[in-house]
């Protein structure tokens, strides 16, 4: 899960971690309010959107007067942002975190992730700050520094120590930059972060250490121990259809294609969108029923799939396991039934009750095409997109 | 021959008398596995049907000799269970759970270096040698017993696809797992393809991996190092769009890392015939691997 910058903010002040002052604001009225309050100008006015690249696309703007903060809010609340992340549709702004601005004497990179690889947390540190990190990674990997911290041990000091003089931190820096990066790793931890970035993190003129941007990302899997965290979901920065699929357990990603399908199971999902491409058409979603499908989720399923208007036919790819195929079938028929399948569908099912299965969907007087294995349906569903 | 688990592996079921555990602790018993116990902590003394039931691992293992442990205990508590039936020494222990949080995966994983238990999984099928023992929750109608073919993979319903179309083939299985597909795991490609090739009768493997992480071209490099039977491998979520993770926790394309193009190249640079469409899988393994 992605949460706002503003929000980020709200966790580092938890933890000590050293922001600049400011607060969120969803109208110009209480962008020029929060402006007066924090004593001077500049200041900083940055669009509140899941997605990085917001400065390149115009959504981050300094303004040096209450007027100007007026005029500077009201071009970014109400934009349609479009960055590297967004996709080309954009994303509509409804908020702005209107900030101080700062006297940034060096601007450093930190974040911190799970490797996979190592099963440990690593820090990941340069100098080349503010910059676009995979890029750094890419051309000059002699700037990035890495620490690899074994979570059952936790972080030590030397591990600060080490990214720390790495960095090249003056002296009277070391000390708020050891703390920081400790504080932050208690963060990760504490909240079952996958990903913790601060780009930049900046060294002020009169050398205070600044997390000057912030992106928290959460482990879906851990939310169940973090309500807090969930009080941060934005549904305006989700699909509404992925918004609808979740509701009903449903695991269902928006594509640009127009085939729409079902499958149980990720693996054989993932194969399934692939395959339909290969047969020269293209996936218009990703949905994972699951192994514990009921006849209920089937037809949310469906119901989900139809309200893309792309979609110009359904493959239902199912290999029963623990989701039994004339469990599915009955989903199927119900939900033609209940809300009128309007394109062409072609079923594939193999594995548990697959015979029951069969003959539900054959003595349902539907109008399904039935494929015998996996290529066929490909072909099949192919055949009749392209009409 | 087989890797892993045979017709002598003793299992146990921790989270037996929940709705999964039952369901699928009797579909075990009836494909042949000797399940010779259950942990239900505060159920000790009770019985699921034949099967008794303990209140901790080390009381299971003490009573029944058991060797191996099927997880499936929910999420917030599956780690603990993993290190519970790795301190009583069970040797094997195949956790099906989906979704533990990966910082309890990560503690589990550093937990169990240095100790002699082997994990397969989380959020995996688990493990089957057809004909003699089923550890896990796949069918287990679709398998042919008595070889000579290896299946690993990252995935549940893909690996049921590729080891149906095997047997379609008339090509039957030595062992087939599946590894999980949660970002942090315990038995890794690399591990399975060593065994596979030590084993007598495996004479091909089939590797199934997908987008996100980098085993599988860790995976093609071991081959190339050390296996010298033929491999067949298939990498789903070609079309997959970067950033979003694709039901698998594991399965998500992180900037140029992970991608199937990348996987794939690696793949075959290292000699292993690449499948490049699932629908043809099954032929492809015939004319690889002969009938």
């Amino acid at each position: 899960m992605k949460i706002h910058e503003y929000q980020a903010k709200e966790l580092f002040k938890k933890y000590n971690i050293p922001i600049p002052e400011g607060s969120v604001a969803f109208s110009v009225a209480e962008a020029q309010t929060v402006a007066e309050k924090l004593g001077g100008y500049p200041v900083v006015v940055k669009a509140q959107i899941h997605a990085g690249g917001r400065g390149k696309g115009g959504g981050v703007k300094l303004a040096g007067s209450r007027e100007e903060v007026a005029v500077i809010a009201g071009q970014i609340l109400g934009m349609n942002l479009i960055t590297h992340q967004t996709g080309p549709e954009g994303r509509l702004v409804k908020k702005v975190l209107v900030e101080q601005g700062l006297n940034i004497k060096k601007e450093l990179y930190l974040s911190i992730i799970p490797d996979r690889g190592t099963a440990t947390v690593v820090i990941i540190a340069s100098e080349a700050g503010g910059m676009d990190i995979e890029a750094v990674a890419e051309k000059t990997p002699e700037k990035i520094i890495k620490v690899y911290i074994n979570p059952l041990v936790g972080i030590q000091a030397y591990h600060c120590r080490e990214v720390a003089y790495g960095l090249n931190l003056a002296p009277e820096t070391i000390r708020p930059f050891t703390a920081l990066l400790s504080r932050l790793y208690a963060l990760f931890v504490d909240y079952d972060c996958s990903l913790l970035e601060i780009n930049p993190l900046i060294i002020t003129a009169d050398q205070a250490v600044i997390a000057l941007d912030g992106k928290v990302n959460f482990d879906d899997s851990a939310l169940f121990r973090h309500k807090d965290v969930m009080a941060y979901r934005d549904l305006d920065e989700e699909n509404p259809l992925e918004v609808d699929a979740s509701n009903f357990n449903l695991n269902y990603i928006a594509l640009d294609g127009n085939v729409g399908n079902m499958v149980n199971g990720a693996g054989l999902a993932m194969a399934t969108m692939d395959i339909i491409k290969q047969a020269g058409a293209s996936p218009a979603n990703f949905l994972d029923v699951g192994g514990g499908a009921n006849a209920e989720m089937v037809e949310n399923g469906f119901r989900i799939i139809l309200s893309d208007k792309n979609v110009k036919g359904i493959l239902i790819n199912i290999f029963g396991g623990i989701l039994r195929c004339d469990i599915l079938a009955e989903g199927v028929v119900q939900a033609a039934r209940k809300t009128g399948i309007t394109v062409p569908v072609v079923v594939r099912m193999e594995g548990t009750n697959v015979e029951e299965g069969r003959r539900i969907l054959s003595e349902s007087g539907l109008n399904l095409t039935t494929a015998v294995d996996l290529k066929d349906a490909a072909q099949k569903v192919a055949a009749i997109v392209k009409g | 021959m087989s890797i892993f688990v045979n017709k002598n592996t003793r299992l146990l079921v921790q989270g037996i008398t929940g709705k999964e555990g039952q369901f699928h602790t009797r579909q075990c018993v009836a494909y042949g596995t000797k399940v010779v116990a259950g942990v239900t902590p505060g159920k000790a003394g009770q019985k699921m049907d034949d099967v008794p039931v303990f209140h901790t691992v080390k009381d299971a293992v003490k009573a029944t000799g058991a060797n191996c442990s099927m997880i499936f205990v929910p999420p917030p508590f599956a780690a603990d269970a993993i290190m519970e039936a790795a301190d009583a020494g069970v040797e094997m222990i195949v956790a099906i759970t989906e979704g533990i949080p990966v910082m309890d995966m990560m503690r589990v994983k550093n937990f169990l270096a240095g100790k002699t238990s082997r994990l397969i999984g989380p959020n995996c099928p688990g493990i089957i040698t057809p004909g003699e023992c089923k550890i896990g929750i796949m069918p287990g109608v679709i398998h042919k017993p008595g070889g000579p073919i290896g299946v690993v993979s990252r995935s549940g319903t893909l690996t049921y696809e590729v080891v149906h179309q095997l047997t379609c083939q008339g090509i039957g299985q030595t062992t087939c797992i599946g590894i999980g597909g949660d970002p942090v795991n315990g038995t890794n490609f690399i591990d399975c393809l060593d065994a596979f090739q030590k084993d007598s009768e495996t004479t091909g493997i089939v590797m199934v991996g997908e987008i996100g992480g980098t085993a599988e071209e860790e995976a093609a490099e071991f081959i190339k190092q050390h296996v010298t039977k033929p491999v067949i491998g298939f990498i789903a979520g070609l079309t997959a769009p970067p950033g979003r993770r694709m039901g698998h926790a594991g399965a998500i394309i992180s900037g140029s890392s992970g991608t199937g193009q990348g996987k794939i190249a690696a793949m075959k640079a290292c000699g292993i015939t690449v499948c490049e469409n699932l629908g043809t899988l099954g032929e492809l393994c015939a004319s690889v691997f002969g009938k």
